[in-house]
């Protein structure tokens, strides 16, 4: 076989590998979406305790740690990635529960909504249409990460309403470039990157801005 | 102090613990951006940064 013609298979391999990584990871990411809004839902329906709320994150926490490293490449991996989906949908009821309490609620919730589904179409959108290689973001992401989260324990103590607002904004900052991190991970290393590991550090990015987001209106909307 | 602000202090120490000792590996393998690469993602951010402004003043 000529030299070309092996460059050019491999070519197709590659692009037929990362259109077929793309469209599993949006198809389950979209699935787990409304599957964790439906728990979201019910745990509001049920009006959940902020507790157990708690406890249902730190299960899927615990899961995506300890479970899915062993399942990422087995069918088995995307039962877990439902449950997981499942449980941080379950934890956020509580949470949209209190932000409805207030005078201005729906409006808020829904504006989070829109607001993160705006920001994670036009970021991805961006990353695949553009082919950018983010790699080089790696470094500096996981080391903003390890910083919010030492700031977010230093004001569980402290207790400090702008250090609050401060975490919020940076947080959607950080998912946000996590969110272009690993689409160009998808576009650009699709033999390095699982579909089932994709849709949950997706589905992480877009929790934590909506989260944000919501903490975010709920304070500036709150007199 | 409540459960649930040690359970929240506890939660992130157990996250802070499992992402310390990966922040050396990510930083060697991590290639270099370039000035315009770190540009981009700066207007990029901002970009953000605006939408979220924008959507804090319409609620």
């Amino acid at each position: 076989m000529p030299n070309g013609q092996v460059v050019q298979n491999a070519s197709q391999g590659s692009i037929l590998a990362t259109n077929k990584l793309i469209k599993n990871t949006y198809l389950l990411l979209s699935m787990t979406l409304f599957f964790s809004a439906a728990m979201a839902a019910l745990a509001s329906f049920l009006n959940v305790p902020f507790g157990a709320g708690l406890i249902c994150s730190i299960a899927g926490m615990v899961m995506i740690w300890f479970v899915l490293p062993k399942v990422a490449d087995s069918a088995a991996g995307v039962g877990v990635v439902f449950l997981v989906t499942g449980l941080f949908g379950f934890g956020l009821g509580p949470v949209i529960n209190h932000y409805l309490a207030y005078a201005n609620g729906a409006s808020i919730v829904g504006t989070a909504m829109a607001g993160t589904g705006i920001i994670f179409v036009t970021l991805s959108a961006y990353a695949l249409i553009t082919r950018k290689n983010f790699s080089f973001m790696g470094g500096f992401l996981i080391v903003g990460l390890v910083a919010i989260l030492v700031a977010a324990l230093a004001n569980i103590f402290l207790q400090m309403p702008a250090l609050s607002m401060a975490i919020s904004a940076i947080v959607i900052l950080l998912m946000s470039g996590f969110i272009l991190y690993d689409t160009s991970r998808m576009v650009n290393e699709p033999h390095s990157a699982n579909y089932i590991v994709m849709t949950i550090s997706l589905y992480l990015s877009i929790l934590n801005i909506f989260t944000s987001l919501l903490h975010l209106l709920g304070m500036g909307g709150d007199d | 102090m409540d459960w649930m602000k040690i359970g929240s202090a506890l939660f992130i120490v157990a996250m802070l613990v499992f992402l310390v000792p990966r922040i050396k590996p990510m930083l060697e393998n991590s290639p270099k951006g370039t000035n315009n690469d770190w540009l981009l993602v700066g207007v990029l951010l901002a970009g953000v940064a605006g939408f979220i402004w924008l959507l804090m003043k319409m609620v």
